[in-house]
């Protein structure tokens, strides 16, 4: 199942957020977003998920426009995590991690031990077995980003969209979760910030610029120093690290 | 899991039939308290006698106070406080504002208007056209309070939106009165501003026990997708919920329980802000398990709140209003404090 963006646009009042993009991912890989603050990122994302609908040009997912699929349909095919959750509510591990399964189950049927299943193995992939019992509200920020990752999983989707997971964490949980991510058995789609976590994690990378995509394809093609002296306007030095072979982004301060 | 959940069921069903049992002492003794204390076995038989199920010869004058005066008063604070602790319920995880309740938001103060506007400026006539004007009013307060506060919904925003429109429809309650009154009309203002369950039969039994049976129904159905709004409208969308299609019914419920209740009963603040959060802290958030208790929880309250405004300044009762205001504006208090301290 492919999912694709075909030259859609949305905006906010009369302002152009996302303008004619088009851009799609194979199965089974990590495609990265990248640009400025305001550059659309999260819009676009929030277009592939289904959350808006595009002003103009449709969003594609297994053949299909999006348009035409049922809220449950969608939600049991393609999973958000968004940058920052919040509530007031309080809930535990658990009560989080159950409400991936609401896109699977109708108004009155009962939970199921499938159910228990897949939410236990949810909780086991990010590592948080045996802490379903804890409370939101004493969780760290990287840990509610795992629960939040394990309620995505428990829907049980083909698509993982995130938008800037990382963007509240420390360097340390930033890395533990995208490798978490990257390990995933889904077709992901991420916003990103930081270019050197997004060339060592994401298979694909697409860049928005001002709404418009400037360019897509693998890490090594797109993150040249002229895109980057163009797009984030700062004076970068890119080489091939000898750490782990993948791309490394200095920049000259 | 399976037996922990058992064990869940268990624990469930046996807490609803202890606060079955509460309510019923509750409104046992509702009924036999007041002015003229009644023994319980009469008002026992005096309802198996209603009932068919005995003869027993009671004083008439015994039998009437009980049937036709305290009876009806409780059961009809029963289904009250049930309906206001659920709408209290919905309008704090739709809104995610523990601070949400009809009284506080200005829906009940709408209802007040609206049913004032009925009942003086005549139009239409009948407990029907009544409940129909303060639903209208309840709907009017609600796009006032939806309309001030729209755009980046922040619970101070929302609150104070409440406010205004709290002040608005009691002010247009006392100018309505005042202006288009007799002096026994404007006394009866009190009425819609504090509450009172005065003057309630079983006609108010039957119209508040199907709205609320009604709305605890469709809240129920929508357990799971209320669960979904945890962490809000972005987050229930993703989840499969239809969102607009969810709030529009829900917000509809919510407003038609409190215009039905203030519309036989007046405006009774604080027990929608109360008891839900004194439901959560026995139950936990989820809502297929909040909302029932709520409902028992809330007319429990009501029903021994009722008999405290009886009894206290005995032979004079006092305003519901100031019953559950007392109870409740200090809670209030706390929780608007620690959410400051969380912000």
């Amino acid at each position: 199942m492919t999912l694709a963006a075909n030259a859609v646009r949305w905006l906010a009042g009369r302002k152009v957020i996302v303008d004619d993009v088009t851009v799609s991912i194979e199965p089974g890989q990590m495609l990265g977003l990248i640009g400025p603050n305001g550059s659309g990122k999260s819009s676009l994302i929030r277009l592939l998920a289904g959350l808006r609908s595009p002003a103009a040009g449709e969003v594609v997912l297994g053949g299909k426009p999006m348009s035409g699929l049922g809220r449950r349909e969608l939600a049991r095919r393609v999973a958000v995590v968004e940058q920052h959750s919040m509530t007031e509510a309080n809930v535990t591990v658990l009560d989080v991690v159950r409400l991936g399964r609401t896109p699977h189950r109708s108004a009155l049927s009962p939970w199921t031990s499938e159910d228990d299943r897949i939410v236990t193995e949810a909780l086991a992939r990010v590592d948080l077995e045996g802490r379903s019992d804890q409370f939101w509200h004493t969780l760290s920020g990287g840990e509610r980003q795992r629960v939040q990752l394990a309620r995505a999983l428990a829907q049980s989707p083909s698509f993982l969209i995130l938008d800037e997971p990382t963007n509240h964490l420390d360097i340390q949980h930033q890395i533990d979760i995208l490798r978490l991510v990257a390990e995933l058995p889904v077709t992901t789609i991420v916003a990103i910030h930081d270019l050197n976590l997004a060339a060592r994690f994401c298979d694909q990378i697409a860049v928005l610029s001002d709404g418009r995509l400037i360019g897509c394809g693998a890490p090594m093609e797109i993150l040249t120093e002229g895109l980057i002296a163009s797009v984030f306007g700062v004076d970068a030095h890119v080489s091939t690290s000898q750490h782990h072979g993948r791309l490394h982004i200095q920049f000259r301060m | 899991m399976r037996r922990s959940r058992l064990g869940a069921w268990a624990a469930g069903f046996a807490g609803i039939c202890i606060a079955l049992a509460a309510l019923f002492v509750a409104i046992a003794a509702g009924v036999a308290l007041g002015e003229m204390i009644i023994p319980m076995e009469t008002t026992v038989a005096a309802i198996t006698n209603r009932l068919g199920l005995t003869s027993v010869a009671l004083p008439r004058i015994q039998e009437a106070v009980i049937w036709d005066y305290r009876l009806s008063r409780s059961l009809v604070a029963a289904f009250c406080g049930a309906g206001l602790a659920i709408s209290g319920a919905i309008l704090q995880s739709l809104l995610r504002n523990p601070l949400a309740e009809p009284y506080v938001l200005g829906i009940s103060a709408g209802a007040s208007t609206g049913a004032v506007c009925v009942m003086l400026l005549g139009f239409g006539a009948g407990a029907f056209s009544l409940s129909f004007g303060a639903f209208a009013g309840s709907l009017a307060a609600f796009a006032f309070v939806a309309l001030l506060s729209s755009g980046r919904q922040t619970a101070d925003r929302t609150i104070l939106a409440g406010v205004a429109a709290s002040q608005l429809f009691n002010a247009l309650t006392s100018y309505i009165v005042s202006t288009s009154a007799n002096a026994e009309q404007a006394r009866s203002v009190m009425f819609w501003l504090l509450g009172s369950f005065a003057g309630v039969r079983w006609p108010e039994v039957m119209l508040s026990a199907s709205v609320v049976m009604l709305g605890l129904v469709v809240c129920i159905w929508h357990a799971r997708a209320l669960d979904a709004f945890t962490f809000g409208e972005d987050a229930a969308r993703s989840l499969g919920i239809a969102v607009q299609r969810v709030r529009v019914v829900l917000l509809l419920v919510t407003a038609l329980m409190t215009a039905t209740m203030v519309s036989m009963v007046g405006a009774i603040g604080f027990v929608g802000l109360v008891i839900p959060h004194a439901a959560r802290f026995i139950v936990g958030p989820g809502h297929s398990r909040l909302l029932p208790a709520c409902a028992l929880v809330g007319a429990l309250f009501m029903v021994v709140a009722d008999i405290v405004s009886r009894i206290i300044i005995a032979p004079q009762v006092l305003p519901i209003g100031v019953v559950t205001a007392l109870v409740g504006v200090p809670f209030f208090s706390v929780i608007l404090y620690r959410a400051r301290r969380a912000a």
